[in-house]
């Protein structure tokens, strides 16, 4: 399962980090986004990954080895909840500048040939 | 443990006032703007008042120790959120207050009236500000982050144009990538301790098995990167120079104290957790910051002498007090630190200045006017003075004079004013801190010191051109009308860094408790560590 985890965490911020490398703004929310799901998974993974095991305990007198670490996924919430923002301010500001430079490189115009 | 009085509640206020004052503000139409204003300055009034009073009474030890620590929702510290406030980070609350409050009453006639929103932004970033200095949690460290930048967002592209949307596309897509640098790297740590309250880090790092310790190197490594990009060291600071060209002045001011908030947290945070009493894992990556604090030095020199335009230049300038302090925390760790703060403050306060200085020089000159003059000085031509020896200097142009000079001054580290001595203390305790069976001063702190002087050296070469170009050059000066609430902030910030080198003693004596009290660890983990939350008896008997 670790295995299968890292790899996929591992192609999708790879494809990221190509995206967002790439001239075209759609190129690069597309990267932005990628990273952000390959930075969510990894966040959840660094609480060690369980399978069969609440996070939440129904009493205090239990074994904390029979429950999954809650911290990580509290954590991969917020961070969820902030990169989605962020990357919808970056779209208003890509159709602004879509708009105003009528091109959609990054640069705010388009290369010499 | 007593009761919590009603004075430690003055710890969160710095993020909830502002927080709950921009909210109120949103909906207010943009047609009060001077309503909008009234409110946004009164807000920063009070914050300065809470800033300072955080600073006196953390100074009189009001709190054991000089730290004060908050609970936020009442849950113990490793658990919870914990909120502190020591000597440095109260020093950072008031120069973040002083700073916002002179921007926003520049900001008062002119360019909070461009666009939407501007006050509730500028409140929100102060909020993002205030919180970075005062956490003590890596996570929420990043959650203050994001909302200083996603309202620095905001207020880049205040004033809407083509340039601020081609500046700002590329310093959200970068600001972005270091943000999930920074989740990567608190997701490292919290894999390789267990914890990412900064006190308790610094507990478990001493202890730490091997491959555990391995994995906090690569942790604290990309957290770094994320810090780094904030406080612009070369390569990761590219984005800087074109952001600040073309922000508007008020908020490229209020910026250069952004800038300051990744130097903070790398001082905060390796301060506590890579201490000397780190065990194996001490002074980790110092080298790594003394290479690329001198490489950017470098670029910011190079930067300087090359760009034309005085809010590039002022850029760059950011750029080489970055450098410095990156550079001479990593050469020497917490011995030249209040030398270090000193400078900090002093340049964060001239450049802010600076920044708004420029936007009234630009006045001076008729459009058109700055083309020539660089022109005339590519080709040499002599500029023939057609007007009469002994011209009166109007009003308005020495105050913008002297203020330019007294920017330039602090910026460049000449003497006599807070630059220089600065710079002096900070060579001092360069040579002063060799390590002991060294044989002397080590080659790298001669290259770091010649480095700091080439920089200064280039600052007042590039400032000189700008002044004679801006003041003296041009046949064609007219003086511009000033209103006194741009000018006022501009002198009054200037007149600060005067009175930070005439009372260079007392500042000194403050910041070197300050780096006292950063040294002792231990005092850090008790305090925050051993704070016990309110009990619902110790409440309903606290609340006098």
């Amino acid at each position: 399962m670790e295995i299968v985890f890292a790899i996929a965490v591992g192609v999708t911020f790879g494809s990221g980090i190509w995206l967002i490398l790439r001239p075209r703004t759609f190129q690069l929310i597309t990267g932005l986004l990628l990273m952000s799901y390959a930075v969510n998974l990894f966040i959840f993974g660094m609480g060690r990954l369980w399978v069969d095991r609440p996070p939440i305990t129904p009493n205090a007198s239990i074994d904390p080895l029979q429950f999954a670490d809650p911290l990580p996924q509290g954590l991969v919430l917020t961070a969820i909840v902030i990169g989605f923002a962020t990357t919808a301010l970056y779209l208003v500001m890509m159709i602004g500048a879509r708009g105003l430079t009528g091109s959609d490189h990054v640069d705010g115009e388009e290369p010499r040939k | 443990m007593s009761p919590m009085s009603w004075w430690d509640h003055l710890i969160v206020l710095p993020v909830v006032l502002p927080l709950v004052a921009g909210a109120l503000l949103i909906p207010v139409n943009q047609k009060h703007h001077r309503l909008k204003f009234g409110c946004a300055a009164l807000v920063s009034v009070l914050l300065w008042v809470m800033a300072v009073a955080l600073l006196l009474m953390v100074d009189g030890e009001y709190w054991p120790k000089g730290i004060g620590v908050y609970l936020a929702a009442n849950w113990a510290a490793p658990f919870g959120i914990a909120l502190m406030v020591d000597r440095l980070a109260a020093l950072m609350l008031v120069l973040t207050a002083t700073i916002a409050l002179a921007v926003l009453v520049f900001s008062a006639q002119r360019w909070g009236r461009v666009g939407v929103h501007f006050h509730s932004l500028f409140l929100f970033l102060l909020m993002g500000l205030n919180g970075a200095f005062l956490t003590n949690d890596l996570f929420n460290l990043f959650v203050f982050f994001e909302v200083m930048l996603a309202a620095s967002y905001g207020l880049v592209l205040h004033g809407y144009n083509l340039n601020r949307i081609r500046a700002g596309m590329q310093y959200i897509a970068v600001n972005l990538v270091a943000s999930f640098m920074f989740l990567i790297g608190v997701a490292l740590i919290y894999a390789a301790t267990g914890t990412l309250n900064i006190p308790d880090l610094a507990t478990r790092v001493p202890v730490l098995r091997p491959e555990d310790s391995y994995l906090l190197g690569i942790g604290a490594s990309v957290l770094a990167l994320a810090f780094l990009t904030k406080g612009a060291m070369w390569p990761l600071g590219f984005w800087l120079p074109s952001t600040y060209a073309s922000a508007c002045p008020p908020v490229a001011a209020i910026l250069v104290v952004m800038t300051k908030v990744g130097v903070y947290a790398v001082l905060r945070v390796w301060l506590a957790v890579f201490g000397d009493s780190a065990g194996a894992l001490a002074g980790f990556g110092l080298v790594a910051l003394t290479v690329g604090g001198m490489a950017t030095l470098v670029f910011g020199t190079l930067g300087m002498l090359a760009s034309q335009d005085g809010a590039r230049m002022a850029g760059y300038g950011a750029i080489i007090s970055s450098g410095t302090l990156l550079a001479v925390i990593g050469q020497s760790g917490s011995a030249v630190l209040a030398a270090g703060l000193y400078y900090l403050v002093g340049a964060t306060l001239a450049m802010s200045a600076f920044m708004l200085l420029l936007e009234l020089t630009e006045r001076i000159r008729p459009p058109g006017a700055s083309l020539l003059a660089v022109t005339m000085e590519a080709f040499a031509i002599d500029d023939k003075p057609e007007d009469p020896v002994g011209v009166v200097i109007p009003g308005t142009l020495a105050i913008l004079g002297l203020s330019f000079v007294g920017c330039a001054l602090v910026i460049s580290g000449m003497p006599p004013l807070s630059g220089f001595v600065a710079k002096f203390s900070l060579f001092h305790a360069l040579l002063d801190s060799s390590p002991p069976g060294s044989g002397g001063v080590t080659p790298t702190t001669w290259l770091l010191i010649a480095l700091i002087v080439l920089a200064g050296l280039a600052s007042i070469i590039a400032l000189m051109r700008l002044g004679v170009r801006t003041f003296w050059a041009s046949a064609a000066v007219t003086p511009p009308s000033l209103l006194a609430s741009e000018v006022a902030p501009v002198t009054t910030l200037v007149v600060l860094c005067v009175v930070l080198t005439i009372h260079a003693g007392t500042a000194f004596d403050y910041l070197n408790r300050t780096v006292d009290g950063l040294k002792r660890v231990g005092d850090y983990s008790e305090r925050v560590l051993g704070q016990s939350p309110v009990t619902r008896a110790a409440a309903a008997g606290g609340s006098r």
